[in-house]
């Protein structure tokens, strides 16, 4: 099929950036997004033209490195997927595609379509941790965990990091990703001891970073790749008003 | 040169605690004195770098992708190994450690194998504190499943996602000291050379993959967990950005690599479907417990699936292994796969592919039954493909994923170049020719959370600071080296793209020294090799400039790499004149098809030196002397 594909071309982050018409010829329905994209810029490199700079890496669904928002929808519009895993039988021979970076004031854009994610990194660092050093623990089964709170925060845990929740949220907040987190934690016996100082740390980060507040839009879950729940959100905000009020 | 692998002497169960008690310590006030470089934040450098800052180093800690948290660790499915015997089936220490020698078809070291099994079951322990939510039985105990052909239930899950659970288990002990200040993390910086001064590793050479800056940190300690080099197929189940470039210059400085040919072929992954293929998705080898593997039996079938009859199908593993079947090992499945399509019986557009089917299983089980034991794998399966694995048989092919082979270590993990440690999928210790499943992340978070901290303790103590600081010359030396190279890689102004090069290497490297090697091929390979790299370096077409994000100079810089160390892996495997576990030498086979060691001449490491760029290497052995298990057949008739 051959598609005419409008894409956010921006030289650094000082740079203004546009958006720049390319034409994907002869693109084969089997092919990933991303292969496309290769393709794509295979033809710009021979034509001596600067590839489209994009973030990829496992290609397979779970590293939550590739992120493109397609025709305004974070990852595509496949319902459950990331980039990397749409393929291009969801388009139709002659479709105008809009690719863009993820847009949020805390994700500033690098080049192109790679935007810089070490915000959320930052949330993670001020305390999305259990404290335990090497080698101190004791045997995993001595202390059991009921398996349905066990599955709950497998389901939190398989967050992958993306930001496509932050992309899509009007408030650009992060509080599907924050939430995931805190709310894995809150399930295990073994994230009970800091739940107070660690909820209170996030947040405060997300806030400093330069999110926004939820105002229950819900895009976030809509467009998660891993489907995490906006129940964790209701989790988080009971973390934390236990928090504030164990503060006050 | 003579490798010592300093095994401590005494019984194979007290190695590794006497050796704990010999070995020297860090005062815990001079700990902070000392510096400690860590490459890469995959669950060896990743649970290394954490475990390291919490003694006290200070840790500096890089990785090429934007976040510690998506080193290619996090793509594993299936699970990982620990002798807990929590089931209560007989497992131990020393079963683990049998299995693991066996499973390598002796080509691994002893002592290093018993001490990976030993230290196995605190790996658990340390995840599960972590907060890693491992699968669980109603009872709230950890639940198991067996694994890659082992008769004990001792691998360990987290749904299909055990490396994104492992990782973020280390990542969130990294973040925990990244936020204290212990660990400084460098995202996005790219190392592309080791700095050696005096014998001793001294600091690195990275490129700032932002600002395309070159810069220099220096050390006390370097301590390598770059992963796995199966990129150098071109396609394999690896992320894109696995490379090997980081072991490849250490190797240039003066570490040897060791047993480069040894790579694994899984058995089970999505076929190519055309040349713009760039990578290949693993499907769970758990599968094979209900599908049915076959061909057609005649050459150049083109019928539909559903339209070739019982009688004119070919279930060629139920046939020649009727014991294993459709579960005999990676290695075996893989080879196998290979001939029918040899034959012309490949099935698919390509002709390279099997039918994985489930229909029998369909129609004992009913639907549901198969829906609820492998619904995600189906479902990620017709999302890749497009077609419905509940209607129609899959198709599958082998894909390279995995390299046993890496630089030389000893006990202690620290490669040739004192100073320079190497841990995980990066060096060659534990797995021998043959490496089985479960056990890959098992070995990285060993070597990360609980030897590389008493190994390098006891090198900082013995050896004290280095005194060197990147001000010394040797650094700047390496920078300008580095700068050239970039320079050279983006002025060639050629015809041809990076990826091309690659995919022409892939192929060579695929035909040649893939799943079978032989004589000529590999003589082939060997001429072909040299003439593709002059093409590469007359020809190749890098656009853009080095100050700024650059991703076809990453690509290049990688590719460079991959075109001499591809020569390297040959060499290896023609110098290896038997069959043994994934390394097949077409010589050497019974005449059923069978691998056949030569445990006279090659019951040993083939570790090979750099001697410059238009010498061959040299090869050192190292001998590996089996004391505890006795050298027998792999037999899976
Ligand atoms: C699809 C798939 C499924 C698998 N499933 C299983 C399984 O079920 N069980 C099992 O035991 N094993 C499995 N494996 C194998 C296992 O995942 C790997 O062997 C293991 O995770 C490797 O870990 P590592 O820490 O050594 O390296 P990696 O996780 O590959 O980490 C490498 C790190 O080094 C960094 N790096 C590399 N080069 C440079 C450089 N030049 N400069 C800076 N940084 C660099 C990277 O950024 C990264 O942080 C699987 C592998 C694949 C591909
Ligand atoms: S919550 Fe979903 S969308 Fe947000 S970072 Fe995690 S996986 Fe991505
Ligand atoms: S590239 Fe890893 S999730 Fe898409």
């Amino acid at each position: 099929m051959n598609l005419t594909l409008f894409v956010w071309r921006q030289k650094d982050a000082e740079d203004k950036g546009r958006m720049e018409r390319y034409e994907a010829k002869e693109i084969n329905s089997h092919m990933s997004f991303l292969e496309m994209l290769d393709v794509v810029n295979e033809d710009l490199t021979e034509k001596g033209q600067d590839p489209i700079a994009f973030d990829h890496d496992c290609r397979e669904g779970i590293c939550g490195t590739c992120s493109l928002m397609i025709n305004g929808t974070a990852h595509g519009p496949e319902p459950g997927t990331t980039v990397c895993q749409l393929h291009m039988r969801h388009f139709k021979d002659g479709d105008a595609i809009y690719i863009e970076p993820w847009r949020a004031r805390a994700f500033p854009v690098i080049k192109d379509l790679v935007v810089d994610r070490t915000a959320l990194d930052r949330i993670m660092y001020s305390g999305g941790f259990v404290s335990v050093n090497t080698g101190v623990t004791v045997d995993a089964n001595a202390i059991p965990i009921p398996k349905s709170e066990s599955d709950k925060a497998m389901d939190a845990s398989s967050c992958i990091g993306c930001g496509a929740c932050v992309a899509s949220c009007k408030n650009a907040s992060a509080m599907l990703f924050v939430a995931a987190k805190v709310s894995q934690f809150a399930h295990l016996p073994q994230g009970k001891v800091e739940r107070t100082s660690r909820v209170r740390s996030m947040v405060a980060q997300m806030s400093a970073e330069g999110f926004g507040g939820c105002t229950n839009f819900f895009e976030c879950e809509a467009v998660c790749p891993k489907e995490i729940s906006v129940d964790t959100i209701a989790k988080l905000n009971r973390e934390y008003m236990m928090a504030r009020i164990k503060v006050k | 040169m003579k490798l010592d692998a300093k095994t401590p002497s005494g019984p194979l169960a007290e190695k590794w605690d006497k050796h704990k008690f010999e070995m020297k310590l860090v005062n815990p006030a001079n700990k902070r004195k000392f510096t400690i470089i860590v490459v890469g934040s995959g669950l060896a450098g990743g649970a290394g770098a954490a475990s390291l800052a919490e003694l006290g180093y200070n840790v500096l800690c890089f990785c090429y992708q934007d976040s510690p948290r998506r080193a290619h660790s996090i793509s594993a499915q299936g699970g990982i190994n620990a002798s807990k015997n929590y089931q209560n089936d007989g497992d131990s220490d020393y079963r683990l450690f049998y299995d693991t020698i066996k499973g390598g078809d002796f080509r691994s070291r002893e002592a290093n194998v018993y001490r990976l099994a030993q230290v196995s079951s605190n790996i658990i322990d340390q995840c599960a504190a972590q907060g890693v939510p491992f699968a669980r039985e109603y009872g709230g105990l950890l639940a198991n499943r067996s694994f890659g052909g082992a008769q004990v239930s001792r691998t360990f899950y987290a749904r299909g996602q055990t490396g994104q659970q492992l990782l973020l288990g280390a990542y969130s002990a990294l973040s925990r000291q990244i936020g204290r200040g212990q660990v400084k993390m460098f995202p996005r910086t790219e190392m592309i050379d080791v700095v050696v001064i005096d014998g001793r590793a001294c600091g690195i050479v990275v490129r700032d993959m932002v600002t395309g800056k070159i810069n220099s940190y220096a050390a006390d300690a370097v301590v390598l967990a770059t992963g796995g080099y199966a990129n150098v197929f071109y396609l394999s189940t690896n992320a894109k950005g696995c490379n090997v470039t980081a072991a490849y210059r250490a190797y240039k400085r003066g570490a040897l690599f060791a047993d480069p040919c040894f790579t694994q072929i899984h058995p089970t992954c999505i076929p190519v479907s055309g040349e713009y293929q760039s990578k290949l998705t693993l499907m769970s080898e758990s599968l094979r417990n209900d599908g049915r593997i076959w061909v057609p039996a005649k050459a150049d079938d083109s019928r539909r699936a559903a339209d070739i009859p019982e009688g004119e199908r070919d279930y060629y593993l139920e046939r020649k292994y009727p014991s294993f079947g459709n579960l005999s090992p990676r290695d075996i499945s893989s080879r196998s796969a290979m001939e029918v399509c040899d034959e012309g019986r490949g099935i698919g557009a390509t002709g390279r592919g099997v039918y994985l089917d489930f229909a029998d299983a369909i129609g004992r089980l009913g639907e549901d039954v198969i829906r609820e034991r492998y619904g995600n794998l189906f479902h990620m399966y017709e999302k890749i493909t497009g077609e419905n694995p509940y209607l129609q048989p899959m198709h599958i092919y082998p894909a390279a994923h995995y390299t046993m082979g890496g630089l030389w270590v000893d006990y202690n993990l620290e490669s040739t170049i004192p100073g320079l440690f190497v841990v995980g999928e990066a060096n060659f210790s534990d797995h021998g020719a043959n490496r089985l499943g479960a056990s890959a992340l098992m070995q990285g978070l060993a070597d990360g959370y609980f030897i590389l901290p008493y190994t390098i303790g006891d090198f900082l103590g013995r050896s004290g600071p280095s005194g060197i600081g990147t001000e010394h010359g040797e650094f700047g030396n390496v920078e300008s080296e580095t700068k050239e190279r970039t320079e050279r890689l983006l002025t060639i102004g050629g015809k041809q793209t990076v990826d091309s090069f690659h995919r022409e290497l892939g192929k060579i490297m695929w035909e040649y020294c893939g799943m079978t090697r032989n004589e000529a091929g590999l003589k082939k390979a060997l001429e072909m090799i040299p003439v593709l790299r002059d093409r590469f370096w007359q020809d190749v077409l890098v656009p853009g400039v080095g100050e700024e994000l650059n991703q076809s100079l990453e690509r290049a810089g990688r590719v460079a790499d991959f075109l001499e160390f591809g020569e390297l892996m040959c060499h290896d495997a023609l110098n290896r004149t038997e069959s043994c576990g994934a390394h097949f030498r077409e010589e050497y086979q019974t005449e059923e098809g069978e691998a056949v060691r030569n445990d006279k001449k090659f019951t040993n490491v083939s570790a090979w030196k750099f001697e410059g760029a238009d010498t061959s290497p040299s090869l050192h052995v190292e001998n590996l002397e089996f004391e505890n298990v006795h050298l027998a057949t792999r037999s899976y008739k």
